[in-house]
């Protein structure tokens, strides 16, 4: 491919003088020359930037102006003029001796939780995974791409599956810890209602998000090479040692990275609660990002959904510092 | 690891494992997808005591499934080629040429990259609000504004992956291009672009599968005729009959695209994803 490319690149210097390909004058070369390197790259992301300006930027500074404004149902086709309220929405909303203010922040801590719950989960099978189909065997290629699949389907689609699995008092999960493993006796539990809810949108989440971590640690374990293990292996290191002492060293850079990751996508979930409960998730599962959309879309209380949306902002431009910091290699600016 | 006995019981052990945990949902929806009405509801049967196929023609039907998949198709596809466009030209100036602004602009790309949607939502609702005001353009329930919304997060993502493809090619191979007398964007069109193919595909893939399991722009910014397959899947269910095999059988149908389209680019997209988002 390279080589046509080269080649025709060959033929057209023919027409051309060699030394300067620029159609522009041949007296005023080098200044031109310099002058377009500094223009190409502003005129190459321009598109990006201005929109990440119009969908980015922009309605991030509306949203934090929206904390501050008293925008109801009433005045939301007309919300220019929505009268300025100052910190009131978050003293209203964000009182922690308030039920509104306990709400959000028994959402946050709930959320926190569900999110080392769901990485956690997720990291340990992911590990299992990638450890064992990093070895060569029949069948490698075709587990590998199987694995896959709860990541590459449609987030509704899988959470639909377990909806219906979790749902029915004779669903298929009751029907596997109550009739096949006497689990509760003779109590069959709900489990899209209630404090079992939590734990239900957990195993949901889980299962779709395990195969991202089992394709970054497979990735990352390929630059293994299989004489360290042999060499270990001479010396009498147990398996256990072999993964404490190789395995888990060798994923670290990965790690940090992935665990991020994983970590933001999980806090922000909001697809998963909403497929599964509806756009009201019971009080024992409700997450942050459900809860905004509910104060905002469900009970109208937009400037309450401003200011929690703004508490999440600050708490996420923290994160990504850290994140970017891993993420973005030192002086990258110079190359 | 090496192969010892204790190795490969293990591995047979931890896999079978997994594959159960992964497959007895994915049994559950296809085997309900093929059962009659009457079996579905009640006690949970494995093995389908009578198989048919009237679901998959029923799901057209009950619910407008059609409609629903030609506009996830028109959003999807439009956000898509909108981000990688726009993306290739973004990731190129980041992977290989110095300006300043480069590390803001950069920053602001990654960081937007981990912003839930829900941040952007109200805000943009209300600017869509004010240009209906102003122009009269309606973009609440139209295709155009799904579009502009989908791109806060296909965008983002493209740009950070292109540029951590762009920068895996040597230079050596635009520099050549470029001593020959094609330019920069020569280069980057008659060079870069075809070496980068698989990676850009991938993206694509990538972008296409995100917008077509969005569920939040779609809640709020669509109506009954722009509804996308991920509301528009609800409807099986909202009656006082829950068709489930229906809704099984139509989740089926709306998984098979992008599930074949990522099994084709999954080695260039797990590549990418290593390249790109953990060094």
């Amino acid at each position: 491919m390279s080589h046509s490319a080269l080649d025709s690149g060959k033929a057209a210097e023919g027409s051309k003088p060699p030394a300067n390909p620029e159609p522009d004058g041949p007296t005023q070369a080098p200044p031109i020359r310099k002058r377009r390197r500094s223009f190409l790259p502003y005129g190459l992301i321009a598109p990006a930037a201005i929109l990440e300006l119009l969908i980015h930027i922009g309605p991030m500074l509306l949203g934090v102006w929206i904390a501050f404004i008293s925008l109801t149902q009433l005045n939301l086709t007309n919300w220019l003029n929505a009268p300025f309220v100052g910190l009131q929405n978050f003293i209203n909303g964000l009182n922690p001796e308030s039920t509104i203010g306990q709400a959000f922040f028994s959402t946050v801590g709930r959320t926190l939780l569900y999110t080392i719950l769901v990485v956690g989960f997720s990291w340990v099978l992911g590990m299992a995974g990638a450890v064992f189909l990093s070895s060569n065997f029949k069948g490698r290629a075709l587990l590998r791409t199987f694995f896959l699949v709860p990541y590459a389907l449609p987030a509704y689609v899988g959470t639909i599956a377990w909806a219906f699995m979790f749902n029915q008092r004779d669903g298929a999960v009751n029907q596997i810890l109550v009739d096949t493993l006497h689990l509760f006796g003779d109590h069959r539990p709900f489990w899209l209602l209630g404090e079992n809810s939590f734990g239900a949108m957990v195993v949901v989440n889980v299962w779709q998000l395990w195969p991202f971590a089992f394709l970054m640690l497979m990735a990352a374990l390929q630059n293994v090479p299989n004489d360290v293990y042999e060499a270990a292996a001479i010396d009498g290191a147990t398996l256990w040692q072999q993964f404490r002492t190789i395995t888990l060293p060798m994923v670290r850079p990965a790690n940090g990275v992935l665990l991020m990751v994983m970590s933001l996508w999980t806090f922000n979930q909001f697809n998963i609660p909403f497929v599964l409960f509806g756009a009201t998730s019971p009080k024992e599962a409700t997450l942050i990002s459900p809860l905004i959309y509910q104060n905002s879309f469900g009970s109208w209380n937009f400037g309450l959904g401003g200011a929690m949306s703004v508490l999440l902002l600050i708490a996420l431009f923290i994160a990504s510092v850290f994140y970017i910091r891993m993420v973005l290699p030192k002086g990258a600016d110079n190359d | 690891m090496i192969e010892t006995r204790k190795f490969r019981i293990l591995r047979n052990v931890v896999l079978t494992v997994l594959s159960l945990w992964v497959a007895i949902p994915l049994f559950v929806v296809v085997s309900t997808s093929i059962k009659p009405l009457k079996d579905v509801a009640g006690l949970f049967q494995w093995i389908p005591r009578e198989i048919t196929l009237a679901p998959y023609f029923d799901i057209w039907t009950t619910v407008p499934l059609a409609k629903y998949f030609q506009n996830s198709l028109i959003i999807t596809i439009a956000a898509t080629a909108c981000s990688v466009t726009v993306a290739v030209l973004a990731a190129y100036a980041i992977a290989r040429l110095p300006f300043k602004g480069k590390r803001a602009f950069s920053l602001t790309v990654l960081s937007t990259q981990m912003f839930p949607g829900i941040l952007f939502l109200l805000p943009l609702y209300l600017i869509f609000t004010q240009i209906r005001n102003i122009t009269g353009l309606q973009l609440q329930g139209s295709y155009l504004g799904l579009i502009i919304t989908y791109m806060t997060f296909t965008l983002p993502f493209a740009i950070w992956m292109l540029s951590g493809y762009f920068a895996s090619i040597p230079k050596e191979l635009e520099e050549a291009s470029m001593i020959d007398g094609t330019g920069r964007m020569g280069a980057l069109f008659r060079v870069i672009l075809p070496v980068a193919k698989p990676g850009i595909i991938a993206v694509a893939v990538y972008s296409f599968i995100s917008a077509w399991g969005e569920v939040l722009f779609a809640s709020v910014l669509t109506n009954e005729s722009t509804k996308t397959l991920s509301l528009g899947l609800k409807a099986y269910a909202s009656e006082s009959d829950v068709f489930w095999n229906q809704l099984m059988a139509a989740s089926v149908v709306v998984s098979l695209p992008v599930l074949i389209g990522f099994i084709l680019v999954q080695r260039h997209l797990v590549a990418g994803l290593s390249a790109g988002a953990v060094k």
